[in-house]
């Protein structure tokens, strides 16, 4: 995966598929600690505990577990090879929550990449999910949560091309503030 | 949070809700992009980012987009899947922005199938 937010928009779409409605993303930079970590959870289904030892081996994988085979293990690697520690917790009839750490200058470690666009294409895709997506630059927060954009909607669905195209616009334009107000500081 | 605002979204809200009183009808075309691992790899992100850009310009309610999961035939992804009321489903394979462009103004509005992007009739 060229960018981190692609892994973040497959592993939503991990909590999808596992029937789960409410997708919690966050992604912490934290610059000082020069630490990067992305954490998604689910209220899905949850994985069987027979599946946990074997579920971020790619070649274990077999159609009916194709569902959780490469889009993990892929960001496991991604996660161990630049310093970081990748993390997976399960509850079956709870749900997943998954974490990758990395180090923030690592040279292996993608970019963050869109978030907006990936953020954008699930709603697109699965009007229906809700997103609480927060990120974190350096202690500053953005914080987005369709639950709440639903009820300023008043019935306007999500995935109504105008709106889709708003929110895109509207999340890419926080996230450059949160980042541009780091550089603007004077003893950086 | 200047696009997020209150204020802003209920301004949103109105301008949508009025366009949408003035389409009518159910959807008769549906559009289906893969987004599987595999099709995330390998860009079904910016074909629904292209999709959604047609989708604003054509202003029509008969068409329904949606995702899935992986098709099964990982190496021609991303794939884009087009099924017309009546018709039998298209399958688009090696799609990019520019392929789902020409496959929304000709198939999707015109209903002229892109065969030089097709993967198979289903």
């Amino acid at each position: 995966m060229k960018e981190l937010s692609l892994h973040i928009m497959d592993l939503a779409e991990n909590g999808i598929a596992a029937q789960g409605n409410l997708i919690r993303i966050r992604v912490n930079e934290d610059i000082k600690a020069n630490q990067l970590t992305i954490e998604i959870s689910d209220n899905g289904k949850g994985i069987p505990k027979a599946m946990m030892s074997l579920i971020t081996d790619p070649f274990v994988t077999s159609r009916t577990t194709r569902r959780v085979g490469m889009g993990l293990s892929l960001f496991k690697a991604a996660a161990e090879r630049c310093g970081g520690v990748f993390e997976l917790e399960s509850e079956p009839g709870q749900g997943t929550r998954v974490k990758g750490s990395f180090i923030h200058d690592h040279i292996d470690r993608a970019p963050v990449g869109d978030m907006a666009t990936s953020l954008v294409s699930l709603l697109a895709g699965y009007p229906e999910i809700d997103i609480d997506y927060t990120h974190m630059y350096d202690g500053r927060n953005f914080e987005f949560d369709t639950r709440e954009i639903r009820v300023e909607l008043d019935g306007v669905p999500l995935n109504e091309p105008a709106v889709l195209q708003h929110l895109k616009h509207a999340i890419k334009e926080e996230l450059d503030h949160i980042k541009e107000s780091y550089k603007e500081r004077p003893d950086m | 949070m200047a696009k997020l605002s209150v204020s802003d979204l209920k301004n949103l809200k109105e301008k949508v809700s009025k366009d949408m009183s003035l389409r009518e009808g159910k959807a008769k075309i549906l559009v289906t992009v893969h987004m599987g691992t595999c099709g995330i790899a390998s860009g079904a992100r910016e074909v629904m980012d292209a999709l959604m850009k047609e989708m604003e310009e054509a202003d029509r309610q008969d068409i329904r987009v949606m995702a899935a999961g992986c098709l099964g035939m990982c190496s021609s992804e991303p794939n884009v899947t087009v099924e017309i009321e009546g018709q039998g489903p298209i399958a688009y394979q090696y799609m990019d922005a520019n392929k789902m462009r020409q496959v929304f103004k000709r198939h999707i509005l015109k209903g002229e199938v892109q065969s030089d992007f097709a993967l198979a009739k289903m």
